[in-house]
């Protein structure tokens, strides 16, 4: 059982909460994740660390409320707890200096890039970030990213924050300007896809943390295969970074879809469901 | 006295029944079957059957128990070396274990002794387990890494002999295979959980949601534990390596058994992880797993379920007993096939596979005879589900943490199989990591002989 230390809502549907997990906290680094069970019938889920505190023995995590568990997940407040969490898993990111850094981060995405700029930052090299959502308010951890990079662009769907576009439009200027060593993508697969189409001619190396359907999340199911460079890799042990240029994200767009009709249900029964919360866990 | 031939057949859920529900398909003796099924052993003096048990239960010894109607010490003699007895008398394969063995087979068929077994150790569970009394105390502990069955055996042992003992799981839930892998109707998790409680009542520590290798190194735990056993399974799914095969629809057997037996997807949506099931289902694979992945398809309302395996029947690794049940409730075998390619619509979704007819040539090193190609025997089977059920490896996250532990190139940690040390001190290994998949009972032979080299070592006693 996992205590919730702290709750906070950063945009609409986008909660972000601290989690007691000293073992965890201890290991975790950049690029790593957690899989949760918020209760004793719910489904195993990952969720990127966005953030940890070694000393308070927390971790924290940024989600968006997409279907069933992560409802669920939101509806828990400060002084609850969640049944079950395990990590940290993946490989952590390969932080080193580089130079010139790239991040690129979309959605909830931004929270998962956040400790990676952290990170490539203390290593020594110029980060620049270019973070964007469809508009204003969901532009999450702004102070948090402006605070260690070097140079920070917003773009927003609807201009009401930044400039009007899309991250790829600074990106592609920001390709054209100067010499970039490497680049770091995470948000939506789609967002992911156009970054490494966009990088690919530029020849700079792209990072990007694939979000497939995980069970264990520790190698065991092979529900998380991906086609990278035409072989199958596992993401939860092999990733969940991968060079953007290898991966067929085709592939990975449509197996994210495997279960829609069944994700649909589950959200419906929630829905209906009288109590609409889950037995709360407290001591 | 005229000794009868044929086992006490045992009661089982008709096929129209069990077919749509996930209940155990094997009922159990009564208490007059079993003691039918008792009074045919011989109380041989060499007690052949002895030495086909992996962890030498004294065979005719608990049977004679339960002849003379004294279940409460059969179960004591079983318990003496098995932990975990309603599960080795569900699921090993007697047949070609200490049942292989028996004297009778001369005659007919040998003494039920699995299912004898089974008996004892549900009359026990139904009244409570007996906790036996821990002597003496040590401060001596030893951390076991996975809560499958060497695991269990290993805690339960160093636990009796008064050793504190931890277990780090992965899992949110204890039991290894025995949870996630081997379905409901085989082998009823309210059993395990009943089996892994007796481990705990011992005074052994379950920690779940630790994955080591990641939450903690075998190195850190050397710091705090005075040995180390590593009891991880062989849990990886291998693929095919062959075109399409990452459609959607296409599930390692672990994947799909996961979900369907840890996760309860059966019972989905009151459960929330869902299973997608197709209308033809393939599972491709000969052995248990295959077996045990064909039958849940068949229980969660697939209308055709083909078993696709590149030998023949004779060849296939699976429990006869499985392969029975499975064509009882349906499933259907095509033998000396081989998958070429996974076909897919404009969805990704697979919609069927490409075949090759295979014939079977000279034996291999497994002793069965090779499949072999027929050239131009291609053909296309509609499919709109496949399991892949090909076999498991090891995971590798303990290796690639621990660089001085000695692994072989199959990835399984190399061990002494007297002592079940590895080439690090002070750190133990058995079961499939070391084996290889392999068995239950294997895993909790491999468990013992480890318990006694680590108690050796700690207590400098024999
Ligand atoms: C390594 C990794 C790290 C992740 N980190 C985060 C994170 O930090 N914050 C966060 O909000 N989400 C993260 N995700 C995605 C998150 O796991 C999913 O959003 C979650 O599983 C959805 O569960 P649900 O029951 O709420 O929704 P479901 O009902 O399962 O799904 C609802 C919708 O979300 C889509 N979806 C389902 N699973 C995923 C997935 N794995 N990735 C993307 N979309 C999905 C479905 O297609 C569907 O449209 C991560 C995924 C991975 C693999
Ligand atoms: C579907 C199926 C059906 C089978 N049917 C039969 C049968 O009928 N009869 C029979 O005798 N055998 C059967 N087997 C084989 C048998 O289950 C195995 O041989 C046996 O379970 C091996 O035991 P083990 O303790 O070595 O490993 P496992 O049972 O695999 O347990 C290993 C445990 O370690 C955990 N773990 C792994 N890595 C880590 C880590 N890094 N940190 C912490 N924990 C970790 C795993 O989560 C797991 O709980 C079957 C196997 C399968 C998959
Ligand atoms: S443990 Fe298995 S092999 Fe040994 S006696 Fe029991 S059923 Fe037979
Ligand atoms: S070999 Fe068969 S008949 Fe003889 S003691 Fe063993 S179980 Fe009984
Ligand atoms: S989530 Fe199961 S293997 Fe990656």
């Amino acid at each position: 059982m996992f205590e919730i230390l702290e709750k906070k809502i950063l945009a609409p549907g986008v909660k972000l909460i601290k989690v007691k997990a000293p073992l965890i906290s201890q290991k975790a680094l950049a690029g790593q994740f957690v899989v949760i069970r918020v209760y004793d019938k719910g489904e195993r889920i990952p969720l990127t660390i966005a953030d940890k505190d070694e000393k308070e023995g927390s971790i924290t995590i940024v989600f968006q409320e997409v279907g069933k568990t992560t409802k669920l997940l939101g509806k828990l407040e400060k002084g609850e707890y969640i049944l079950d969490v395990v990590g940290p898993l993946g490989k952590p990111s390969d932080i080193d200096k580089y130079g010139v850094v790239i991040g690129v981060g979309g959605g909830v995405g931004i929270a998962a890039l956040f400790p990676i700029l952290k990170a490539l930052k203390s290593c020594g090299n110029y980060v620049i970030s270019i973070i964007g959502g469809r508009s204003k308010e969901y532009v999450i951890f702004k102070d948090e990213i402006e605070n260690i990079v070097d140079e920070a662009y917003i773009t927003t769907d609807d201009g009401t924050l930044g400039r009007k576009g899309l991250v790829t439009d600074v990106l592609k200027e920001l390709l054209e300007g100067r010499k970039i060593d490497r680049i770091w993508a995470v948000g939506p697969t789609i967002m992911m896809k156009v970054v490494s189409d966009v990088t690919r001619p530029y020849n700079v190396p792209t990072i990007v943390s694939l979000n497939p359907i995980m069970v264990d999340g520790t190698g065991m199911c092979g529900g998380c295969r991906v086609t990278v460079d035409g072989k199958i890799k596992f993401t939860c042990v092999d990733g969940p970074e991968f060079d953007g240029h290898l991966v067929d994200f085709d592939e990975l767009l449509l197996r994210l879809k495997t279960y829609k009709e069944e994700e649909m249900l589950a959200l419906k029964t929630l829905e209906e469901s009288e109590a609409n919360r889950i037995e709360s866990f407290k001591d | 006295m005229k000794v009868l031939k044929t086992k006490t057949p045992m009661p089982e859920q008709p096929v129209e029944e069990r077919i749509r529900n996930f209940d155990e398909v094997a009922l159990g003796y009564t208490e007059e079957q079993a003691l039918i099924e008792a009074s045919r052993c011989l109380q041989c003096k060499d007690a052949p059957c002895i030495k086909g048990c992996p962890v030498n239960i004294d065979i005719p010894g608990f049977i004679r128990l339960i002849k003379e109607r004294r279940y409460d010490e059969a179960i004591k003699k079983i318990k003496e070396t098995n932990n975990l007895p309603a599960t080795t008398g569900r699921v090993c394969p007697q047949e070609n274990q200490c049942e292989a063995l028996c004297t009778l087979k001369r005659v007919g068929e040998p003494v039920a002794i699995g299912r004898l077994e089974r008996f004892v150790a549900d009359l026990e569970l139904k009244k409570g387990i007996e906790i036996p009394k821990i002597e003496k105390k040590y401060n001596k502990n030893v951390a076991v890494i996975g809560s499958g069955p060497a695991g269990l055996t290993v805690a339960g042992d160093l636990a009796k002999k008064g050793i504190n003992v931890s277990i780090f799981e992965a899992f949110h839930e204890p039991g290894g295979v025995l949870i996630y892998g081997i379905p409901e109707f085989r082998l009823p998790k309210r059993i395990v959980r009943a089996e892994i409680e007796y481990v705990k009542n011992l005074g052994v520590n379950i920690y779940t949601n630790v994955v080591v290798g990641r939450t903690i190194t075998i190195d850190e735990l050397l710091k705090e534990y005075d040995a180390v056993f590593i009891g991880t399974g062989a849990g990886a799914p291998q693929f095919l390596n062959i075109p399409g095969e990452n459609l959607v629809g296409i599930y390692s057997a672990n994947e799909f058994l996961t979900r369907v037996n840890l996760m309860k997807a059966y019972r989905f949506p009151e459960y929330d992880t869902p299973i997608k099931i197709g209308k033809r289902v393939g599972v491709i694979g000969g052995g248990n797993v295959a077996m045990d992945a064909a039958r849940t398809a068949i229980r969660l309302g697939a209308e055709e379920v083909h078993v696709l395996y590149r030998r023949t029947e004779e060849e296939m690794p699976a429990r006869y007993e499985e392969i029975i049940h499975a064509k009882e409730e349906g499933v259907r075998f095509n033998f000396l096939v081989a998958p070429v390619k996974f076909i897919g619509d404009e969805n990704g979704k697979v919609i069927g596979i490409e075949l090759q007819r295979m014939m079977l040539g000279e034996p291999d090193s497994s002793g069965r005879r090779r499949p072999i190609p027929v050239p131009n025997s291609n053909f296309f089977f509609p499919l709109d589900m496949v399991i892949v059920a090909i076999g498991t490896i090891p995971n590798p996250l303990i290796s690639m943490t621990t660089p001085d532990l000695a692994i072989s190139k199959h990835g399984t940690i190399i061990i002494d199989e007297t002592t079940g040390k590895t080439s690090k001190e002070r750190v133990y290994a058995g079961g499939d990591i070391a084996s290889g998949a392999a068995t239950v009972i294997n895993a909790m032979g491999a468990g013992k002989i480890s318990a006694r080299s680590i108690i050796k070592y700690l207590l400098r006693e024999n």
